[in-house]
């Protein structure tokens, strides 16, 4: 709604140094998926300890698309970077390969289920395969709200940012407060969603042995 | 009644808004008028959302409650029929007897509609969403968008549930708690089949729609407090809302968890909580024809209960702050104790993640992890005392005016005291050995929260329904019956389960006739089924009260009918989208400045300077 939108209260409130509220609702957001994998890997570990549990070996891809996923969080972050810098082209051509590693992470891990299909864990088997199918899908599902969001962002930023020749509208733009917040909500989600793979998959690592 | 209308445009003031005048025609101008689709449906107006959660709660309270009542004409009557019952329901209850299937699944959706779609929803859905941006002094929350997407998903959570209620095998009738294995294999009870999955439909997008608003609502009050609303001005009523949120925002993730791995088990031949299940001698195999085994039932239940206690309080917390504020305004005198009632809240809540297993105590569990339990309980006892006698403390020798909603608010006062002393019994391991799944459990848990929760939510709708509907009050007489057959009939209703309870009367039974012990109550259950009847019938007063004010063309003139101090009470009487048709007023002291220095109320937007623009009339002078 235009009012809520465009009213100085509102601009008082970007501007004052604090937190964006869209950011602030973000990271109580990611609180949630922590409390959520926290929940799924707590039950992993009273399972665990309940014994009957079966042991196995990850397959190597997962080694390659952890390896992927880092990569595509330090090109968007590079991304952000050239961003501030109003180095407009190289931002979208990292935007674009950082969201490439993305949708080939999500392969990779397709991959890494068929592979212990093969070994012979399934989802339906004893519960420590069912765990990490169930766990990293969930994550998964995260990865792909993730990659949605690049997506259009990218489509967004493909028909703007492009040099503004009007001065005193690039004087505007350049003091806008927040001007990168969109950016810098994905951002933040990108790394997010990276780091808790990292955790689930030391975590793996660690309890399949 | 004395009251004081303040313009709130300083300085800059609009010169088309004086004192007494209808503000709302002005206001239209600064934005086109939305249709009706936009204006009533997919509203993004905080307040409109708040009226969606309302209705629809109410709706679902005349749904929970009914099947209330008629699980309570089956315990009072077990050997009677009731041939109107086979007209209601059919095939449910042939010959006029409720089938016992049908018992368990009125038991179970009683349950979940109560917990989820009325207290949780109606409650902290209704009143975060109309009083936060407010009472905050915001536009309106963080994110409009999410906030209307909150309540399209409870909307569609209550589709499916509804739904639910009308296929051929039944709702879910697991109980309202879903344990495995009940709730994970589709054959272990009719209502186990379609009616679990839809129950889990409707739970998970439930759960989408309380994070949404949760997110909203914490965003809002930490980023969107207009100037001078420092955390320690914010009214009672934001500081439970607060933790309110953030309760859910950390809890309901881990009943999604639990959902998610319980739709595995039974869709998908996983076994997380499955393990030896034997079916007519055969023990129970998965499609690819292993054995399901190695599952923990007992799991389920502790990432259910680490939502399902956390939950009580995200009940219970919003009652909680809005009693405070409705006491002190219409006692006119400051809340007792303002920084004790927010660090109560906030023990209420850290303490609140860190009790889940005291429903566990008979599950098996090892002693002394039980003892770990039962002390982080009991302590949850001392918050709440402090809140109890800091209400008593707010109206002692206040000017009270007793209002319907003062009425639900010392009501529920007295609620919480009844309900939270039979706690302090069942949070102990060794007391909960003859007293667990008994109607002792039932007594506590209806008064302290259901009961007291249901009160701050009669007593929230009474009290801020002319900021809900522009500036209409509800009939009075009609409030004030209401309230008395609901207090006094609620008492007759769950008191005597205690005795019950004492001597092991066990919850979730569908009959007692063999069990010649039990026959002694036999009239004890039937006073208070008829108890249920009355109080059930009683609620329709508010109901039509409810809808007959909402449409009515007798309005207050006032903006502030209670000469209360808080920003809501600052706004037009009928606001548009955005509230605050100028600028959004500044704050300048606490929310509780009643009867200082011989004003009966000081608003928060009154900086000391301009003190004598207000009346000095009615307030008590400072001795």
């Amino acid at each position: 709604m235009s009012v809520v939108a465009n009213s100085n209260e509102n601009k008082k409130i970007l501007s004052s140094g604090r937190i964006h509220p869209k950011m602030f609702a973000l990271m109580m957001g990611m609180a949630s998926i922590v409390m959520m994998f926290s929940g799924l890997t707590s039950a992993f570990l009273v399972r665990k300890a309940a014994g009957n549990w079966q042991n196995f070996k990850m397959p190597e891809v997962f080694v390659t698309s952890t390896i992927v996923i880092v990569a595509s969080s330090i090109i968007l972050h590079a991304s952000y970077i050239f961003l501030k810098k109003e180095k407009f082209a190289i931002h979208k051509i990292l935007l674009a390969i950082a969201t490439a590693l993305g949708c080939a992470f999500l392969y990779l891990q397709w991959s890494g289920w068929t592979q212990l299909d093969q070994i012979g864990i399934h989802l339906n088997g004893n519960p420590s395969g069912s765990f990490l199918i169930v766990i990293a899908g969930t994550h998964a599902l995260h990865i792909l709200g993730g990659l949605i969001f690049l997506v259009t962002y990218l489509f967004y930023s493909m028909a703007k940012h492009n040099v503004i020749s009007n001065p005193v509208q690039q004087l505007y733009e350049s003091s806008r407060p927040h001007r990168f917040i969109g950016m810098q909500l994905l951002l933040v989600y990108w790394h997010f969603v990276d780091v808790l793979w990292l955790y689930l998959y030391f975590f793996f690592q660690a309890q399949y042995v | 009644m004395a009251h004081i209308d303040i313009d709130i445009h300083e300085g800059h003031a609009h010169d088309h808004d004086h004192h007494g005048h209808r503000h709302d025609d002005h206001h239209d101008h600064e934005h086109h008028e939305p249709g009706f689709v936009m204006k009533y449906l997919f509203s993004m107006d905080h307040k409109m959302i708040a009226k969606q959660f309302l209705i629809t709660g109410i709706l679902w309270a005349v749904i929970g409650v009914l099947f209330s009542v008629l699980f309570r004409i089956q315990l009072a009557w077990p050997n009677e029929t009731f041939p109107i019952l086979e007209t209601l329901l059919g095939g449910w209850a042939e010959g006029g007897k409720l089938d016992p299937e049908f018992y368990y699944a009125l038991v179970t959706m009683h349950g979940t509609i109560m917990v989820f779609f009325v207290l949780t929803a109606g409650l902290s859905g209704t009143f975060s969403n109309l009083l936060i941006p407010l009472q905050v002094g915001a536009r309106d929350m963080a994110s409009p968008f999410m906030n209307m997407l909150s309540y399209w998903f409870f909307f569609l959570a209550g589709v499916v549930m509804f739904v639910s209620l009308f296929v051929q095998t039944g709702p879910a009738s697991g109980g309202w708690t879903a344990y495995p294995p009940l709730s994970a294999l589709e054959t272990a009870s009719s209502g186990s089949g379609i009616g679990m999955t839809l129950w889990l439909t409707s739970m998970a997008l439930f759960i989408v729609s309380s994070l949404l608003g949760g997110l909203n609502y914490v965003a809002t009050i930490l980023n969107m407090r207009t100037k001078g609303m420092t955390m320690f001005r914010m009214p009672l009523t934001i500081w439970a809302f607060f933790f309110t949120a953030i309760l859910g925002v950390l809890s309901f993730p881990v009943l999604l968890s639990a959902c998610l791995l319980l739709i595995f088990d039974r869709h998908f031949g996983t076994a997380f909580y499955l393990s030896d299940i034997f079916i007519n001698g055969e023990v129970l195999r998965n499609s690819a024809g292993q054995i399901i085994e190695g599952g923990s039932p007992i799991l389920f239940q502790h990432l259910f209960w680490f939502l399902g206690h956390p939950e009580v309080y995200i009940v219970i917390l919003p009652a909680m702050g809005m009693v405070s504020e409705i006491l002190a305004c219409n006692s006119k005198k400051p809340v007792f104790g303002y920084k004790a009632m927010v660090y109560s809240i906030m023990a209420i809540t850290v303490l609140g993640f860190l009790v889940w297993a005291h429903h566990m105590f008979m599950s098996g569990m090892n002693p002394f992890v039980g003892s770990i339990f039962v002390l982080f309980t009991l302590m949850i006892a001392v918050p709440s005392a402090v809140k109890v006698f800091n209400w008593i403390t707010t109206i002692w020798k206040g000017n009270i005016n007793y209002t319907p909603a003062t009425l639900f608010a010392v009501g529920f006062v007295s609620l919480f005291i009844s309900g939270g002393l039979t706690g302090i019994y069942l949070g102990n391991s060794a007391l909960d050995i003859p007293l667990h799944d008994s109607y002792f459990v039932i007594a506590h848990f209806h008064i302290v929260m259901g009961l007291a929760a249901g009160f701050g939510l009669f007593a929230g709708v009474y009290h801020w329904f002319p900021k809900l509907f522009g500036g209409r009050m509800m009939n009075t007489t009609l409030g004030e019956i209401h309230f008395w057959i609901t207090f006094v009939g609620s008492y007759c209703i769950f008191w005597p389960m205690h005795y019950l309870g004492m001597t092991g009367v066990p919850r979730r039974y569908y009959s007692f006739n063999e069990f010649e012990t039990f026959s002694v109550y036999a009239e004890l259950n039937i006073f208070m089924t008829v108890a249920a009847i009355v109080v059930f019938f009683a609620q329709f007063l508010f109901v039509i009260n409810f809808f007959m004010s909402a449409v009515s063309t007798r309005r207050t003139k006032s903006k502030n009918p209670y000469n209360a101090s808080t920003l809501e009470w600052t706004t037009p009487i009928e606001a548009g989208h955005g509230n605050w048709p100028g600028a959004i007023p500044e704050v300048h002291r606490w929310p509780y400045d009643y009867g200082k220095d011989g004003y009966e109320t000081i608003p928060q937007t009154i900086p000391d300077s301009r003190l004598n623009e207000i009346e000095k009339k009615g307030g008590r002078t400072s001795r």
